[in-house]
C-alpha cells in the first residue's frame, strides 16, 4: 500500500547558527561535557564496580550456582523424580534415586549430582521441580582448580543451600514445605522396607 | 678540577643529560595520565592495580615493551624500519633543547638559565625545524613496514604534516615581527613588558594550537594513525620497544608544544603577582627560580590536559575536511593577522590594536560560512522547483 501524502512529513535540516559555524564555541561547549564527566567520575560517580574489594548486589532473578533446598526438618526436600534432570538441556543432572526412608515420599535422591561446568544456567531444572527442591542462587563467582571439584554432589548443593539460605530468596520459587506436588498426597502413607534402616 | 666541572659547557652537558633522562619519563607518566583522563571522561576507573592508585603502571608498562619479543617481519627493509623509531624520539627530545622549562632572562650572565641551550637566536626555528622531522620517522616507518596500511598511514601523515606546516609558522610570524626576535628568551622578556600574546593575538594562538595538534598527529589529527581504517597506521607492523619509541616520540613531542605554546602565548614563567620580573642586572636566586618553573610547569600541565580532553571530545577529521581546514581557513587567516602585525609594526601602534583585528578576523570564517550555506541552500531550492 502507497504511503498517502498526508502521512508523509518533510523535516528540514536544521541550519546551523553563526556559533556552531565558529566551531570554537561549539569545541568549549563540548570539553565542558568531557569535564564534567571527569570530574563526576574523579569525585567518585563512576560506574565501575572494582570487583574483589567492593561486589557487585545481583539482582534477585540472577540464575547463579544451585543449591538443594531442605525443609523444615532439615532434611533433603527433593523426591528424586527426575523431571530436573529430564528437563536439563545440558545434561548435567545425575539422580540416583533409592526408596525414601521417611514417610511422607515415596523416593529420595541417594546421590544427586551437578556437573557445574557443564550447567548452562538456564534455570529449566528450577522451572521443572515440583517440589521447589532445585534453585538457582546469585552466587557467581563460581571457581575451582579441578574439573572434578566442580561436581557438585548431594552434600556440597546442601551447603550452599546452608550457605544462601538466609542471604539470597530467589523470586522465583519459594521455599517452605514440600511443594504442591507432595500436599495433594498428603493422606498417602508410603511403605518403605528400608525405612528403619535408612534413618 | 672544580674549575673543569663548573665550566659552562659541562653544567649545560649535566643539565642536557638530566633533561633527556627526565623526559621519557616524564613521558611514561603521560600515558598513565591520559589513560585516566581517558577513563573518567568515559565514567571509569582507569588503571589503579599496579603500585598505589596504579602510579607503577607506567613503569610495568615499561618493563613490558623491554621485555617483549621484537618482531622484524622479514619483508621490511630492516635499514629504515630499524631507523625510524630512533629518528622520530631523537627529533623530538632535540626540539627540546632550546625550549625554556623554568625562569630564563635576557641577561646572559644570569646563572638560571633552565635551558639546555641558552640564547640561540633563532630559537623557535631551530624548535620547527627539528620538530617537523619527525615526520620522517613516520613517513620512513610506513614506508620500510612494507605493508598497505602502514603506507597509507605515512602517506597521509605526509600531506597533513607539511600542510599544517605552514600555519604553524605562519601564526608565530605576528610575535616575531612584535618581539623582532626569535630568541624564545626576548619573546618572554617581551610579554612582560608588554601583555601576553595569548591576550594580544588570541586568533594565532588558536591557529598555532591547531596546528601544533596536527603536527604531533594527536586527536582530532590522528589520520596517520586511525584504528577504525588502518588498523595501527604507521606503527602497524612495530612492537615492543620501538613501538613504545613512536609513542615516546609523540609524548616529547606533545612536552615540547605545549611548553612552546605556554612560552610563546602564555608569558612563559611569567604570573602576575607570582613571579618577580628582575631589573636589570639583577640575578635571578634559587627559591625564585623554582616558583618559576612551578608557574611554567603548571601551564605546561594545563596544556597538554587541554590537549588529552579534546582527544576524548571532538571526532576525527576526515582527510578532505582536514585539508580543507589548514589550506581554506588557517593558512587565509595566518596571513591576514600577517598582514596587520605588519601594518601595527610599521607603524609603531600599539600592539593591542591587534586583539580587535584577531576578533574580526575569526568570526570571518563562520560568517563566509553562514553566506555559504544559504547560497547553497538557494542553489538547491533553484534546481528542485526546476524539476
Amino acid at each position: 500500500m502507497p504511503i498517502s501524502a498526508n502521512d508523509v512529513k518533510w523535516v528540514e535540516q536544521p541550519k546551523l547558527t553563526l556559533m556552531e559555524k565558529l566551531y570554537v564555541p561549539a569545541i568549549v561547549s563540548g570539553l565542558g561535557t568531557t569535564m564534567r564527566h571527569m570530574f563526576k567520575t574523579m569525585a567518585g560517580g563512576g560506574v565501575t564496580v572494582s570487583f574483589p574489594e567492593e561486589r557487585p548486589v545481583v539482582p534477585p532473578y540472577f540464575k547463579g550456582v544451585h543449591r538443594l533446598n531442605r525443609d523444615e526438618q532439615g532434611r533433603v526436600k527433593c523426591v528424586a523424580c527426575y523431571l530436573c534432570s529430564t528437563a536439563c538441556p545440558a545434561h548435567c543432572i545425575d539422580i540416583v534415586a533409592a526408596p525414601s526412608p521417611w514417610s511422607d515420599r515415596e523416593k529420595y535422591p541417594e546421590t544427586f549430582v551437578i556437573d557445574e561446568l557443564r550447567c548452562i544456567y538456564c534455570g529449566m531444572c528450577e522451572e521443572a521441580c515440583p517440589v521447589d527442591a532445585i534453585e538457582l542462587t546469585t552466587l557467581f563467582d563460581l571457581t575451582g582448580a579441578s574439573r572434578s571439584e566442580m561436581m557438585f554432589d548431594k552434600e556440597k548443593l546442601l551447603s550452599v543451600y546452608d550457605q544462601t539460605k538466609d542471604t539470597t530468596d530467589p523470586i522465583r520459587t519459594s521455599r517452605g514445605k514440600l511443594g504442591p506436588c507432595s500436599e495433594l498426597n498428603e493422606g498417602i502413607k508410603y511403605s518403605n522396607p528400608n525405612r528403619e534402616n535408612a534413618q | 678540577m672544580w674549575e673543569l666541572l663548573t665550566h659552562p659547557w659541562v653544567i649545560r652537558g649535566i643539565v642536557a643529560l638530566l633533561v633527556l633522562l627526565i623526559v621519557p619519563g616524564i613521558c611514561a607518566y603521560l600515558i598513565f595520565l591520559e589513560r585516566k583522563i581517558a577513563a573518567w571522561t568515559q565514567d571509569r576507573i582507569g588503571p589503579n592495580r599496579v603500585g598505589p592508585w596504579g602510579l607503577l603502571q607506567s613503569i610495568a608498562d615499561g618493563l613490558k615493551f623491554l621485555l617483549k619479543e621484537q618482531v622484524i617481519p622479514t619483508y621490511v627493509n630492516k635499514v629504515l624500519y630499524m631507523l625510524a623509531p630512533g629518528i622520530g624520539v631523537g627529533c623530538a627530545l632535540l626540539a627540546i633543547a632550546v625550549v625554556p622549562f623554568g625562569p630564563t632572562s635576557v641577561n646572559s650572565a644570569d646563572p638560571h638559565q633552565w635551558v639546555i641551550a641558552p640564547g640561540v637566536d633563532i630559537g623557535i626555528l631551530y624548535v620547527f625545524a627539528v620538530g617537523s622531522l619527525t615526520v620522517y620517522a613516520i613517513i620512513l616507518g610506513g614506508w620500510a613496514s612494507n605493508n598497505k596500511y602502514s603506507f597509507i598511514g605515512a602517506l597521509r601523515s605526509s600531506a597533513q604534516v607539511i600542510s599544517y606546516e605552514i600555519p604553524l609558522g605562519m601564526s608565530i610570524l605576528g610575535i616575531i615581527l612584535m618581539v623582532g626576535s626569535m630568541n624564545l628568551e626576548k619573546i618572554i622578556d617581551y610579554q612582560i613588558h608588554h601583555g601576553w600574546f595569548f591576550l594580544i593575538q588570541p586568533l594565532p594562538f588558536l591557529i598555532f594550537f591547531t596546528s601544533a595538534l596536527a603536527e604531533n598527529n594527536r586527536m582530532p589529527f590522528d589520520l596517520p594513525e586511525t584504528e577504525q581504517e588502518l588498523v595501527g597506521g604507521f606503527h602497524t607492523e612495530y612492537s615492543a620497544m620501538k613501538f613504545a619509541m613512536f609513542f615516546l616520540g609523540e609524548y616529547s613531542h606533545m612536552i615540547t608544544i605545549s611548553l612552546l605554546c605556554s612560552v610563546l602565548f602564555l608569558g612563559g614563567w611569567h604570573f602576575p603577582g607570582l613571579t618577580r620580573v628582575l631589573e636589570p642586572g639583577e640575578f635571578e636566586t634559587w627559591g625564585g627560580a623554582i616558583i618559576k618553573f612551578l608557574v611554567l610547569m603548571t601551564k605546561m600541565i594545563l596544556f597538554i590536559c587541554v590537549i588529552m580532553l579534546i582527544r576524548w571530545t571532538i571526532p576525527r577529521f576526515r582527510y578532505d575536511q582536514l585539508m580543507g581546514l589548514a589550506w581554506k581557513v588557517l593558512i587565509p587567516l595566518s596571513l591576514g593577522n600577517l598582514f596587520f602585525a605588519m601594518i601595527v609594526r610599521h607603524f609603531g601602534w600599539s600592539p593591542w590594536l591587534l586583539l580587535p583585528v584577531s576578533i574580526i578576523l575569526f568570526l570571518v570564517p563562520g560568517a563566509v560560512s553562514l553566506w555559504q550555506q544559504d547560497r547553497e541552500e538557494r542553489l538547491l531550492k533553484g534546481k528542485l522547483a526546476g524539476v
